[in-house]
């Protein structure tokens, strides 16, 4: 029975950990991580835009694979309205060798992403976030120089097929934003790779 | 007292037939979530252990054994498994079944393919992100949920405590 108890405490805990991090309405914070390119970014660097569409990802995950050239179709479609997409790998490559500097590059230059790929040395930013898996988005807003979450969670309603969505979460939330509403659906849950850390 | 001795040795090996029986996975059953939803819900004395998982993740891959040994030790006991795995249907033939092929002849596996996940998850458990692997053990209304590698232990403390509960 205790040791019952034990495993509950250990799992509302977990729980615990699990829902630290960023909600909706809270303010975001900035970060400076080294991009594929070897420059560091800031969300600071961008003076000109409205917000952000950060996605928690990865080079080996295949969910991440799955959506890799909608990411990319994101970035295309939302960057010059002012919503870039920032993406950050914050796997330890100890742990996924797949997932180093050195191959975020390669994968980075196979696929030609226009947006910036960060690497989060240290795995230091996505506990910041409450981000858990890959891909993870979150849709920031910027109000008078602050940055604000507006979204939390996955793409859209279909990892395996993209000709067969139905929803897409993240251009809905970015849409109301870019029309000065709130988005409608603010939060959504998707199966992903955990993101890998030392222990 | 001779014969005695053999009659229980050799009810003995049956048993041990018995629970050893193999599973085939020649074939593994694709299903959405409306199939999965009654295994998560039932009301009966027996212990459940359900993994989500798949052949590409890493920590899935490591915990495999853990479910496999568990089996074996509870074969006896009113406990059950399911392998719900996440692995693309298009790699049912190429990855997962040569896999679970190699690691078990125990546990129960099926793929899960039900693209509504923002829905499936949380009916599986509020508190999951949707990050594999991910584990839920239950019995009746007692429900113990792990997001995260598991450890032998774990499963085998949370069966004990949860086979002696009334």
């Amino acid at each position: 029975m205790k040791r019952l108890f034990l495993i509950l405490m250990a799992t509302f805990l977990a729980a615990g950990l699990y829902a630290q991090g960023l909600k909706i309405g809270d303010k975001a914070p900035d970060f400076r991580l080294k991009n594929v390119d070897g420059k560091m970014v800031s969300l600071a660097d961008y003076p000109q835009v409205k917000g952000f569409i950060v996605i928690f990802s990865c080079n080996h995950c295949p969910f991440v694979k799955a959506y890799e050239d909608r990411i990319i179709d994101l970035h295309k479609k939302y960057a010059p309205k002012g919503f870039p997409v920032v993406a950050i790998n914050s796997n330890d490559p100890e742990v996924v060798p797949e997932d180093s500097f050195d191959k975020m590059v390669e994968r980075a230059q196979q696929k030609n992403f226009p947006f910036v790929y960060l690497f989060d040395e240290g795995q230091k930013v996505y506990p910041l976030y409450g981000a858990a898996r890959t891909p993870h988005v979150f849709v920031l807003s910027k109000k008078a120089n602050e940055l604000f979450v507006e979204y939390i969670g996955t793409i859209d309603d279909n990892y395996k097929d993209a000709s067969a969505v139905k929803e897409k979460y993240v251009e809905n939330a970015v849409d109301a934003l870019l029309s000065g509403k709130k988005p409608a659906v603010t939060e959504t849950k998707a199966v992903g790779c955990s993101i890998k850390v030392k222990k | 007292m001779h014969r005695l001795v053999l009659i229980f040795l050799t009810s003995l090996i049956l048993l041990g037939c018995n629970t050893g029986r193999k599973l085939n996975y020649d074939k593994i059953e694709v299903i959405d979530f409306s199939k999965l939803e009654p295994m998560l819900n039932k009301n009966t004395d027996t212990v459940y252990i359900i993994n989500f998982w798949a052949t590409w993740c890493a920590p899935c891959v490591k915990e495999f054994p853990h479910f496999d040994e568990a089996a074996r030790v509870y074969s006896d006991k009113k406990v059950k498994f399911l392998m719900v795995s996440l692995d693309f249907p298009n790699q049912l033939e190429k990855s997962l079944i040569p896999f679970v092929k190699s690691r078990t002849n125990l546990l129960p596996v099926v793929l899960l393919d039900d693209p509504n996940q923002n829905e499936w998850i949380n009916k599986v458990n509020p508190a999951w992100s949707g990050a594999l692997p991910a584990t839920f053990i239950y019995r009746k209304s007692q429900k113990l949920f792990y997001e995260g590698p598991i450890e032998l232990a774990d499963i085998t403390n949370a069966i004990d405590d949860l086979l002696v509960k009334p």
